[in-house]
């Protein structure tokens, strides 16, 4: 199939461009030196000096990183526990227990922010870090366990049987074999599950407290009010923490597919 | 394995604990109580009685709360048609470049997949403010006299809404062009059919099920995405999504709220339901 015309480059390119257009405008508006947005000043870092002087949106930050890292780690603990698990049990609630526990990421974010707003009430827990890392395990959980099931699906099972044969014990099989070959499912797991995380808005906003905000949530306050330089400098700094995790997950990605592959030459 | 199998769950019990445990109390917990709240009374102010009603139930029926429902649909349906289209030409032009090609465009798709949407949004306000990029552009080239402003209308809304959503349709329709067979399609060439025939007759019908997932991938999510009406469409532009955030942090009155959640997942659940239904019918006849 050879394309005889440009118009399929073309476009791709155009609608590529388009994608990055908006993301671009802000990094570049990030720069400027005037405070009119529509107005180009001449560059100048002036805005990012005046973000890392804020208190409050340091604080964010750090909010963000904690409930990132805190959540992941949990969601990194039950859900490769629980995939590795499941597939071992035969509960006959299995079934249930497993589609329940991947609904967070399929149910649209403002329903459940609002059941978690209402149920975190009804338990009467105290709005603030407890309910954000609550709420953000339980979407964090699902990417975990996706991606180690998909790759216990990919195991070779003679490694586990071999390590039988030898004497060990299933759970010796799973520490001593299993768990190294799901290392890097779980890694790329917990790194998408960070980049939700650190991307969440909506379900944040429902369940924080007062005086707990998330860097998301203060951009959303922000960007409701009117634009300011000092948003695209935030914006474009939260970009940056993106892409680079995105790079991290693809190399991790990238040495998985090869591992797979040279198993299967095995 | 099979003989261990009469050996029973063994410590793996121990493993599913945790997610058994947390999925019970916060995922399934949370759920029910949902579906209980939506069946009880507001108290005046604050809170919620025990008193048990369809109270919240009957006046979704009320005309401006239907409004916003008709409302929503139609914004997810225009948003999901024009997907659809510019998604699909996209995903199926992508599928034809050159393997190097194809991974740097995965590569700069990611990008703005797991960018947050915000700040992808943000910089539509930007581009849409009065005298913003878009304006000043239109003018320089002489095609407007007057700002467009079109910040805060529906056409921004629905711009938002297809560039929030359209890399879900590219995803898809690209994985089912790319695993398709293109014998199939010289086959019918070499049998007389003209390009365009034989891209319907072959290529467009095997690619359905690709499509139809990424009509489901972004029709379900459209309906519930409250910011992007917030951000770029000012106060104009009110979805189900907006109603259940205003009833739920404004007026305080949860069990409505929870009811309009209900019903939102209900009509998804059908969505999905559906299209389960024709792709498995879909299935069954490309087997025949």
């Amino acid at each position: 199939m050879k394309n005889r015309t440009k118009w399929p480059s073309v476009y791709l390119a155009v609608l590529m461009a388009l994608m990055y257009l908006p993301i671009l405008l802000v990094i570049i508006y990030s720069f400027n030196e005037s405070k009119i947005t529509s107005v180009w000043g001449g560059f100048s870092l002036r805005w990012y000096t005046e973000l890392f002087r804020d208190r409050t949106m340091f604080e964010a930050l750090l909010n963000s990183l904690f409930v990132g890292v805190v959540s992941c780690f949990l969601a990194a603990l039950i859900g490769t526990f629980g995939a590795v698990g499941m597939s071992k049990v035969s509960f006959r609630s299995k079934g249930v227990i497993e589609y329940a526990s991947q609904l967070p990421m399929m149910i649209p974010e403002i329903v459940l922010g609002m059941v978690f707003l209402t149920y975190f009430s009804l338990l009467r827990l105290p709005f603030g870090m407890i309910t954000l890392i609550i709420a953000h395990t339980a979407f964090c959980i699902p990417y975990v366990y996706m991606e180690v099931k998909a790759r216990l699906v990919g195991l070779d099972p003679s490694y586990v049987e071999a390590a039988k044969d030898l004497g060990a014990s299933e759970i010796r099989a799973f520490f001593d074999i299993i768990f190294p070959l799901m290392l890097p499912a779980v890694a790329s797991g917990v790194l998408l599950a960070f980049a939700m995380s650190f991307d969440d808005v909506i379900i944040s906003v429902f369940v924080t407290g007062v005086d707990v905000n998330t860097l998301p949530i203060k951009v959303y306050s922000q960007v409701k009010t009117g634009v300011t330089p000092k948003i695209n400098a935030l914006c474009t700094l939260m970009f940056a923490i993106t892409v680079i995790v995105i790079v991290i997950f693809n190399i991790i990605r990238r040495k998985n597919d090869v591992k797979t592959l040279e198993n299967k030459d095995l | 394995m099979k003989k261990k199998k009469a050996a029973g769950n063994g410590a793996f019990k121990w493993f599913v604990m945790p997610i058994y445990l947390f999925t019970l109390f916060f995922v399934i917990g949370p759920l029910i109580y949902m579906v209980i709240l939506s069946f009880l009374e507001r108290e005046e102010t604050w809170g919620v009685t025990n008193t048990f009603t369809f109270g919240n139930y009957l006046s979704i029926f009320d005309p401006i709360y239907l409004k916003t429902f008709a409302e929503s649909l139609r914004l997810a349906l225009i948003s999901t048609v024009l997907v659809a289209f510019f998604g699909y030409v996209f995903g199926y032009f992508m599928a034809k470049l050159k393997p190097r090609m194809r991974k740097m465009m995965m590569m700069l798709l990611m990008i703005p997949f797991w960018t947050n949407s915000l700040i992808r949004l943000y910089g539509w306000i930007i581009i849409f403010r009065a005298n913003g990029t878009l304006d000043s552009v239109l003018m320089a080239i002489g095609l407007i006299k007057e700002p467009l402003k079109l910040l805060y209308t529906y056409p921004a809304v629905v711009v938002g809404m297809i560039y929030a959503l359209i890399p879900f349709m590219i995803l898809s329709v690209y994985s089912s062009v790319e695993k398709m067979d293109w014998h199939l399609v010289e086959a019918a060439r070499d049998l007389g059919a003209t390009p365009a025939k034989a891209f319907w007759t072959v290529t467009f019908r095997l690619t359905l099920p690709g499509l139809l997932t990424g009509i489901i991938l972004t029709f379900v999510p459209s309906m519930g995405l409250f910011f992007i009406a917030d951000i770029l469409g000012g106060n104009k532009v009110v979805l189900v999504g907006n109603l259940i955030q205003e009833q739920l942090m404004k007026v305080h009155n949860w069990p409505f709220a929870a009811a309009l959640s209900v019903v939102l997942m209900l009509i998804m659940t059908v969505m999905i339901w559906a299209y389960r239904k024709i792709a498995k019918a879909d299935e069954l006849e490309a087997r025949l």
